[in-house]
């Protein structure tokens, strides 16, 4: 590959990241797509559009969210300090709402009426319930039945919020599936419904427009960075799953190369084992939900069932832009175990008073390792993309507890 | 010649409406695919779609899905499709076969390993689902080896596009004949006809007509303005359960032969 001067450049006008993203999709879904691709490429350069989203972000989401110095723990690790950009405080408890806010407000520009959505954790699934009540639009989420059973609060908060949520029963029953019933109801009812995708991954625009929204993340965490500390931190790390909180954290950095990168993955009980959801560290490039990028799959080609005790992450496949940044140089992606999250999801509550995500507890264990590695004077930069709420009862069950 | 192109030459010299059966690979049974492909032939199909199983069929509707998730289940890989096709040659060497599926599946094997070995097979083309022209440059190795990519179009598909997939079509033009999955069930046919009429009038192929057609009838009512028909998710259906090469070979002959019989009395 050669060298890349300028990262802020990608994707192109085809929706490719190098030779990853672009639109691998049926033809039925090019019209629609093109649509789209048209009415956001117009929006994201309106000032109107811009200032009505930035309202939104600061008056519904609750944005700024803190760059917070997480002294007791930093103590507890000896090493580097570590910052948590706090996106579990916001408005639903984690990044997913900058996104769904934004592709909201698309819809309403684009006169859609009908809100679909696929979820895996079921954050994302809030997200759009919640923004769909709020602009008056019907919603419906797609959910695999495997989620809805271990994730049964979100599913009632879904529920609470107006939409409708249809269980997935096809293929391994998680979030794959649910993206492939999604875009089926997507391709059937395109006239009236806006296909609010939840990560950066999907055919061109979504990587890039998912990206876009998330990206506030990383704008604002440079800005307090050079405000608080007066300088950028030396590594920054997000949990990878589809890629949206990490791509949004990773963003505004790209072009700072003495800022280094580096995305947790779900190594589920051990990517020897072959039970995780390791797209980039253990995958190879492929074809999967409308976009080349890394994917699990078996030499038949055959997307493969993945593990993680995070639903978020269990996913094969990754935001194209992460496949890029892989093969560029330009970040690292490692694995983190579920036995290291849990770890990490315990020693933050004890030392801080923070209950994380699990998804958001693998980024806290790969800031841990990091933290170890930089002198004290060091600075990480560890995206909290969510609170952890929603997985008391896994974390319960999965250590004996009742409650 | 290929053998897409000399089938479509002998419809049209003949005045008839091509029948094109598609069949998930390894559903109902993997032993059984060659005997189901000939009986295909049997009840009055011109080419055969073949479709290769992939774990994510997103453009599929339930019956295909389950088909696929059916085939998978049973350990079959793109390998076995080749296999199949060799083994259905050994017998037929006229009906054109066209295999339908998804990139990864080809992509992992490798452009330049597949196309080699699916012609070697005996294959004719390749009707790639969520490969759109944009991106077939990837397909470039299966187009040198003399196999036709198959392309798309639909109801929803832009004016220049559609001209722009009209000058690039080979073998066939596969029309999708509303927007949605296989195997849904809108269907319009004046609304159709006049669509196709204006992608026959500017496509350098011939113009097969599928998604939503399930009988006899639908199918005459698209014979009159297609160059063929294409049958899936109706003929996946009734193949579910039967148990043996004459079971299929049954069902097959109890759905096909009505439907061929309405397009030869267009």
């Amino acid at each position: 590959m050669p060298e890349i001067r300028d990262f802020h450049a990608f994707p192109d006008v085809h929706g490719r990241f190098g030779q990853f993203g672009g639109s691998y999709v049926a033809e039925t879904l090019m019209a629609p797509l093109a649509e789209l691709t048209e009415a956001y490429l117009r929006l994201r350069q309106d000032p109107a559009f811009i200032a009505e989203l930035d309202r939104d972000l600061t008056h519904y989401v609750g944005r700024p969210s803190p760059v917070y110095f997480a002294e007791r723990l930093t103590r507890h690790v000896g090493g580097a300090r570590i910052l948590l950009k706090r996106e579990d405080l916001n408005h639903t408890g984690a990044h997913k709402i900058n996104n769904t806010v934004g592709q909201a407000l698309v819809a309403r520009h684009m006169g859609k009426t009908r809100i679909i959505a696929e979820t895996g954790a079921g954050q994302h699934g809030v997200a759009s319930a919640t923004v769909a009540a709020r602009l008056g639009l019907k919603c419906v989420v797609y959910m695999g039945a495997t989620d809805i059973e271990r994730q049964k609060i979100n599913v009632y908060r879904m529920k609470l919020l107006g939409a409708e949520v249809v269980p997935v029963t096809s293929g391994s029953k998680t979030l794959k599936d649910a993206l492939n019933e999604a875009m089926r109801d997507w391709v059937t009812n395109v006239a009236d419904t806006f296909y609010i995708i939840g990560t950066v991954a999907g055919p061109h625009p979504y990587p890039l427009m998912v990206r876009d929204f998330n990206a506030i993340v990383g704008r604002e965490a440079r800005a307090q960075m050079l405000e608080q500390y007066g300088r950028l931190p030396d590594v920054l790390t997000a949990c990878v799953g589809g890629g949206s909180n990490a791509i949004g954290l990773f963003h505004a950095f790209l072009n700072d190369r003495d800022v280094r990168i580096v995305g947790a993955e779900a190594a589920g009980e051990g990517i020897a084992t072959g039970h995780h959801a390791a797209s980039l560290a253990a995958g190879r490039p492929g074809v999967l939900h409308g976009n080349r990028t890394y994917v699990l799959c078996d030499d038949n080609g055959q997307i493969t069932e993945t593990h993680s005790v995070s639903a978020g992450l269990d996913y094969p496949g990754v935001g194209p832009e992460h496949a890029f940044l892989k093969d560029a140089g330009r970040a690292e992606y490692v694995g983190v175990t579920d036995d290291e999250a849990l770890e990490a999801f315990h020693l933050l509550a004890r030392t801080e008073g923070i209950l994380a995500a699990l998804e958001s507890s693998h980024a806290v264990a790969q800031a841990i390792k990091l933290a170890r590695e930089y002198p004290s004077d060091g600075i990480v930069l560890c995206n909290l993309s969510g609170r952890g709420d929603k997985d008391v009862h896994t974390i319960a069950a999965r250590e004996g507890v009742q409650v | 010649m290929n053998r897409i192109d000399r089938r479509f030459a002998a419809l049209k010299a003949a005045g008839r409406t091509g029948l094109i059966p598609f069949v998930t690979a390894g559903d109902p049974w993997p032993e059984h695919v060659v005997a189901l492909m000939h009986a295909l032939v049997e009840s009055g199909a011109d080419v055969i779609e073949l479709g290769v199983p992939f774990s994510d069929p997103m453009a599929d509707g339930p019956v295909i899905q389950h088909a696929s998730e059916r085939a998978l289940d049973k350990g079959v890989g793109i390998g076995d499709v080749l296999d199949w096709v060799a083994a259905f040659r050994q017998r037929d060497s006229d009906t054109p076969v066209v295999l339908m599926g998804y990139l990864n599946p080809i992509e992992i094997h490798g452009y330049a390993r597949f196309a080699a070995e699916a012609v070697r097979a005996g294959v004719d083309g390749v009707l790639v689902v969520d490969c759109p022209l944009e991106e077939s440059a990837v397909l470039a190795p299966l187009r040198e080896s003399g196999l036709r990519q198959i392309l798309l179009a639909a109801p929803t598909t832009a004016p220049e596009r559609l001209s722009m997939l009209c000058d690039a079509a080979e073998g066939f033009l596969y029309y999708v004949s509303f927007a949605g999955i296989t195997g849904a069930a809108r269907l319009s046919t004046t609304d159709i006809a006049a669509r196709v009429a204006d992608v026959r009038a500017q496509a350098k192929a011939p113009v097969a007509v599928g998604f939503g057609v399930r009988d006899a009838a639908s199918a005459k009512a698209i014979a009159g303005f297609a160059d063929a028909v294409v049958i899936g998710s109706a003929l996946v259906e009734r193949l579910e359960g039967a148990a043996s090469a004459e079971e299929i070979a049954g069902r097959v002959a109890l759905f096909l032969r009505p439907v061929r019989e309405a397009l030869d009395a267009h």
